[in-house]
């Protein structure tokens, strides 16, 4: 078995607030391989970012406790020089964030804020970064590149920006690119586009994409694998078909009846899975899932409310919840399926 | 740009006007004589009547306003002389034209705000930005303490302190007075120093605060974090995104400030007994000389309309979000 091109083992991280520490991400462990997708899915706070700010170093040190292993291409992370760091960013790994308008700058023309990435990891001369920058205004779609290249990012519609965005994540090739639901804020024609440039871009490159989402539907276009993040935590883990197929895990179940159906009217309010997330700061013993899940009885008397149920360490499709694999087909092809 | 010049300078000259009338009919409405005042103790009625003429108050208000601002471009005729254009009237308390007076004065009013201008935006920012960089840490802790201690002082208590330990008891700087520049630099700012540091001081302590609280905000930004994806150092980061998102409201702040110093350091020049626009506009006051007061009135307010059109001007060169229409 070859090393992972990305592997990221019992990831921890935890912050030091007024209220105590929030133990944002708590023992989380994945892999992505070269020219694949990995979705990552949860709620509001499960965690996510907080992931993807640890992969590229831009946690705080100073109130930021990050512990586990990163490894990249055979380099562990967390404990890299800030130098090693800034050298990787924006170079090997390059990160796409939600809001094209607020997370370019509005001070500089697009063609500097792409052209000063690829001088910083090139070395290459101004007169190159422009013209790098042209060529990735182009390749990205944007019409008339070389007289867009002196505008503002305000200048561009939402759906042009996110992909200004994109052409200066690639600029210098990056082996892993972080996108952070980079289409949460656009209309669905756009949101196609980008996801299919995104996938256009990834057969060219081989690059491995770390995909954030809200939206299960983007993680059934993009995606190979998938992974579903609870309270700091993968609960379930495996192929984009296993997963959305035939989900194992409850809190996974109650995702994927949350999801808008293509066919519902547009207006019906989703369906959250029912009671709110832990808090992160004393996080209860057991499963974090159990104060909402419906299933405890079954699982065993106080099972869940005892210990963390692990994730199987396996590859391949699991998950981390007390029920047997039986109760689990049962109750999904039973009581799910049809709600789908 | 061009447009925008020509706007906001036709916009100026109508505040100005605007402010020199208000000025003019509310000095009117207090009952007050100025012609009294001038006439002395013992004056017979035919006498006062007289001076009444000579002043130019026996005429009917408005046609003394636009006597005033006829004066401007035009010059104008008193019985104590000529009045050469630009004419801003004559001082009958000081037995002066108000121009020739003002010109006068102007540069040491000038020299405090400039100077003072320099040391407060160096410290200021300065240190408002070391703050933000080791933000949580001693020197941020130890810069906010200073500045909120610098923000509650008085320029009058630590003028005359520092003047009585700095000047008189150590002899380290001179003591304040106003030397010209072109005869002699270097008086000129010994004889200053003292005067810009204490003016200074609350100035400093602001804008610490403001630079400091302007670049946390800044630096929380996403666009701030997209620059740390991309590998930016944090020194660029710092100072190539950060400080330029902040740069904006200082510049508001520093171009009111400068407007409102350049219309006279009141508290500033009676400390140091300097004579500039500020002790000009406290006399007006006092011997309700009102073209005296129209004069420094008229400098005040130009003053702050010119750094507003600064301000806005260097807000587009800034910001490109922003459009001068
Ligand atoms: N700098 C920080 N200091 C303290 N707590 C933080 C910090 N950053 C994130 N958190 C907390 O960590 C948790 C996980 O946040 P994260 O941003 O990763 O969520 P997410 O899964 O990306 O959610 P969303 O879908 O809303 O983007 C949240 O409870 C958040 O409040
Ligand atoms: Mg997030």
């Amino acid at each position: 078995m070859t090393t992972p091109f990305l592997s990221v083992r019992d990831l921890t991280v935890a912050f030091g607030t007024e209220d105590g520490v929030v133990h944002a991400v708590d023992g989380l462990s994945f892999d992505v391989e070269k020219g694949t997708t990995l979705g990552i899915v949860g709620e509001s706070g499960s965690g996510k970012s907080v992931t993807n700010l640890a992969i590229l170093g831009l946690h705080d040190p100073a109130y930021t406790k990050i512990g586990g292993e990163i490894t990249l291409d055979g380099r562990e992370l967390t404990r890299a020089s800030p130098r090693e760091m800034e050298r990787l960013r924006g170079n090997k790994v390059a990160m796409i964030f939600q809001d094209p308008l607020t997370s370019l700058s509005p001070y500089h023309t697009v063609g500097r804020q792409i052209g000063e990435t690829f001088r910083k990891h090139t070395g290459a001369s101004r007169r190159e970064a422009r013209d790098r920058a042209i060529e990735m205004l182009r390749r990205v779609g944007i019409p008339h590149a070389a007289s867009r290249v002196d505008d503002h990012p305000h200048q561009f519609s939402g759906g042009m920006r996110q992909r200004v965005m994109i052409a200066m994540a690639l600029v210098c090739d990056p082996d892993l690119l972080i996108a952070d639901e980079p289409t949460t804020a656009l209309d669905v024609t756009v949101q196609a586009q980008i996801l299919d440039l995104l996938k256009e871009l990834q057969d060219q490159s081989g690059t491995a994409i770390i995909m954030v989402t809200h939206d299960l539907g983007v993680v059934a276009r993009t995606a190979h694998e998938v992974l579903v993040m609870y309270a700091g935590r993968a609960i379930e883990r495996g192929a984009v078909r296993e997963v959305l197929g035939t989900p194992r895990h409850p809190y996974t179940w109650g995702l994927l009846s949350s999801m808008p159906k293509l066919r519902s009217p547009v207006d019906v309010p989703l369906v959250p899975v029912r009671g709110t997330p832990p808090s992160l700061i004393n996080v209860p013993p057991g499963c974090p899932f159990h104060p909402r899940c419906d299933y405890t009885e079954l699982a065993g008397p106080g099972l869940c409310r005892g210990e963390r149920p692990e994730l199987a360490p396996h590859r391949g499709h699991g998950d981390a919840c007390y029920l047997t694999p039986a109760q689990k087909r049962t109750i999904f092809t039973e009581q799910i399926k049809d709600k789908l | 740009m061009y447009h925008f010049l020509v706007r906001r300078i036709l916009g100026a000259l109508v505040i100005l006007l605007i402010i020199t009338a208000v000025t003019f009919f509310l000095f009117f409405a207090i009952p007050r004589d100025p012609a009294r005042l001038a006439c002395g103790k013992i004056c017979p009625p035919e006498t006062l009547e007289l001076v009444r003429h000579n002043m130019g108050i026996d005429e009917p208000v408005f046609l003394q306003y636009w006597h005033w601002l006829a004066g401007i471009f035009a010059g104008r005729e008193f019985t104590y002389g000529h009045c050469d254009a630009p004419c801003l009237g004559y001082s009958f308390v000081n037995q002066e034209p108000i121009f020739d007076a003002i010109v006068d004065r102007f540069p040491t009013t000038l020299s405090l705000t400039i100077g003072a201008a320099v040391v407060f935006l160096l410290f200021g920012v300065g240190t408002g930005m070391i703050a933000a960089a080791r933000r949580g840490r001693a020197a941020d802790k130890i810069a906010s303490s200073a500045s909120l201690v610098g923000a509650s002082m008085q320029i009058y208590f630590v003028g005359v302190l520092a003047t009585w330990v700095l000047v008189d008891r150590l002899r380290v700087l001179e003591r304040p007075a106003y030397h010209d520049f072109t005869a002699d630099p270097f008086a000129w700012a010994g004889g200053l120093l003292l005067p810009w540091l204490v003016l200074s001081i609350i100035f400093t302590a602001n804008y610490t605060r403001m630079t400091r609280s302007s670049m946390v905000e800044q630096l929380s930004e996403d666009y701030v974090r997209t620059a740390r994806a991309k590998g930016m150092s944090s020194r660029t980061v710092f100072l190539r995104f950060a400080w330029r998102g902040a740069m904006g409201p200082i510049i508001t702040i520093f171009g009111v400030d400068l407007g409102t110093l350049l219309g006279g350091a009141i508290i500033t020049e009676q400390t140091f007994s300097l004579h500039g626009i500020g002790e000009l506009s406290i006399k007006a006051v006092v011997n309700q000389d009102l073209p005296m007061l129209l004069g420094v009135v008229l400098v005040s307010a130009a003053a702050i309309v010119v750094f507003n059109i600064v301000v806005d001007a260097a807000y587009a060169v800034i910001d490109p979000r922003v459009r001068l229409s």
